[in-house]
């Protein structure tokens, strides 16, 4: 939307000798921007988000994050995966703190001001509504609740980055529908940029600003569409024609790709 | 407690019991020769004759198995660490220590004795030997297995490795470490014994040993009900252990409670 947050420039990632994952990837979002990357499976979506986060360096072209490139991990990002991950001997609060004990400025205040972290992880737990939830352990949670916790926990750190990997792909479909609304509410208090990996075209058109539909390995951005349907968007939204027809649309360019 | 569950805390000890009773039955109905096969209560009476003898060198026993054991939790987590820390050690380390533990550590003593002589070195060397290496293996997996996503969670914030040793794969590794000890402690046991009735005047292997060329059957016997109730003891330890550091790990079992 407004100054660029991350840049690729003509990049491609190859693990071993046996071909690129992602290739000549070139693109922009915008400082607050919500953005999904849909593709078949395989087609490099995960290392997209593996490169955003510093976690690789690409091999060829380059990667920019906040006006730098990137080199090394960045700190200011947030993940959340389809497995919650979370570490199962702690209670959901401590859970949700982790973060703080890594990253600076929180590393080396946390023992001074647990108290203040705990408040504050407690209200955002509140946020994703998991109020009294906080000391239960995370085998007391349902999926729904450990994957609302997850995502506090890519939060927490006020992230400038979010980072989500096919977050609600292990869910129900009503589970999913109401966690796209959580994420949508803390987005739009926030609004941090979000870069969220999924199979599901109804996710990606439902919470994006802008879809990527990526190829098949080799993977490479095939289409760039922007979602132009108003916010705050309801569920309701997602049963008008103009919805089915965005979904359609990405979906052909997907069926496309396979046969090319 | 339902009855079921109560059936369940009572099933080892009936099972027991009516063992130890057939057994009884057997000796007494048929006569059978107690420099054979003596009864149960032929066994208790030599355990009670012998109460002292039997305890000094049951003490003996015990606290070589303890040295042992702790040399073996301190190698053997210390390797543990190193190879399922390090893809490197992994592979330089874990084919050899597998060729190395599946010597008979039986065949260990005789080099043992050669070294340190007869007596209780050699007899906590051999305890260390035969139990450090499933605590190896167990910390090893422990820390080898960490979910590849929460490695990527911790990394993109700047951990460092130690960090995520620290936060995750310590902690993740601890249930493996107690399951591991209570194996580890019943080995322990076994290999003191066995040095103990090739290589020492001292301890209940060498009790037994020593029972047995005289003939005196009940007192050997009496000698093998005092290891596996030291050891039994000490497993029983290690599992209450166990539920109270690492209960997060064993969830299941404590929910149908």
């Amino acid at each position: 939307m407004t100054d660029p947050f991350v840049r690729f420039e003509r990049v491609g990632l190859s693990y071993d000798s046996t071909g690129n994952a992602i290739e000549d990837v070139s693109l922009t979002i915008g400082s607050g921007e919500f953005v999904a990357i849909v593709g078949p499976s395989g087609c490099g979506k995960s290392t997209f988000m593996k490169l955003c986060a510093g976690l690789h360096p690409p091999s060829a072209g380059a990667v920019a994050v906040d006006g730098r490139p990137v080199s090394g991990a960045l700190k200011f990002v947030g993940m959340a995966f389809q497995n919650a991950t979370l570490l199962p001997w702690r209670t959901t609060i401590d859970n949700v703190l982790l973060p703080l004990e890594i990253v600076e400025p929180y590393r080396s205040s946390f023992r001074a001001e647990k108290r203040r972290y705990v408040a504050l992880g407690e209200s955002l737990l509140a946020t994703v509504g998991l109020e009294g939830q906080a000391r239960k352990f995370p085998w007391e949670l349902s999926g729904g609740m450990q994957q609302r916790a997850s995502i506090c926990r890519a939060l927490v750190h006020d992230p400038k980055l979010l980072l989500l990997d096919e977050p609600f792909g292990a869910l129900d479909a009503f589970t999913r529908e109401e966690l796209w609304c959580v994420l949508r509410d803390v987005w739009m208090l926030k609004r941090f940029t979000v870069i969220l990996v999924t199979h599901d075209l109804r996710e990606a058109a439902f919470l994006a600003d802008t879809v990527f539909v990526m190829s098949p390995r080799p993977g490479k951005i095939i289409l760039r569409k922007e979602i132009d349907l108003p916010r705050p968007r309801e569920l309701a939204i997602s049963y008008t024609e103009k919805f089915s027809a965005i979904v359609q649309e990405l979906r052909g360019r997907i069926g496309n790709a396979g046969k090319a | 407690m339902g009855p079921r569950r109560r059936i369940e805390t009572w099933a080892p000890w009936l099972v027991l019991i009516s063992t130890v009773a057939l057994w009884q039955a057997i000796c007494s109905a048929f006569h059978v020769s107690e420099f054979l096969f003596p009864s149960p209560w032929a066994i208790l009476v030599s355990l009670a004759q012998y109460a002292g003898p039997i305890g000094a060198h049951a003490f003996q026993t015990f606290w070589t198995t303890m040295a042992g054991f702790a040399l073996g939790v301190a190698v053997g987590a210390g390797l543990g660490f190193v190879i399922g820390s390090s893809r490197l050690m992994y592979h330089a380390l874990y084919r050899l220590m597998i060729g190395f533990n599946s010597i008979p550590k039986s065949a260990f003593v005789p080099i043992l004795v050669v070294w340190f002589g007869i007596g209780t070195v050699p007899a906590i060397l051999t305890a260390f030997l035969i139990c450090f290496f499933p605590i190896t293996v167990n910390v090893a997996t422990g820390l080898a297995t960490l979910e590849p996503e929460l490695e990527d969670v911790l990394r993109a914030l700047g951990a460092s490795r130690l960090d995520i040793i620290r936060k995750v794969g310590l902690p993740r590794s601890l249930p493996y470490l107690f399951a591991s000890l209570k194996v580890a402690i019943t080995l322990a046991f076994i290999g003191t014994v066995i040095s103990e009735t090739v290589a020492s005047n001292n301890g209940i292997g060498y009790l037994m040993m020593s029972a047995g060329a005289q003939l005196r059957m009940p007192l050997v016997f009496a000698g093998l009900i005092v290891i596996s109730v030291m050891a039994m003891g000490m497993y029983e330890l290690f599992a209450y252990l166990e539920r109270r550091m690492t209960g997060w790990a064993h969830r299941s079992m404590n929910r149908s409670t």
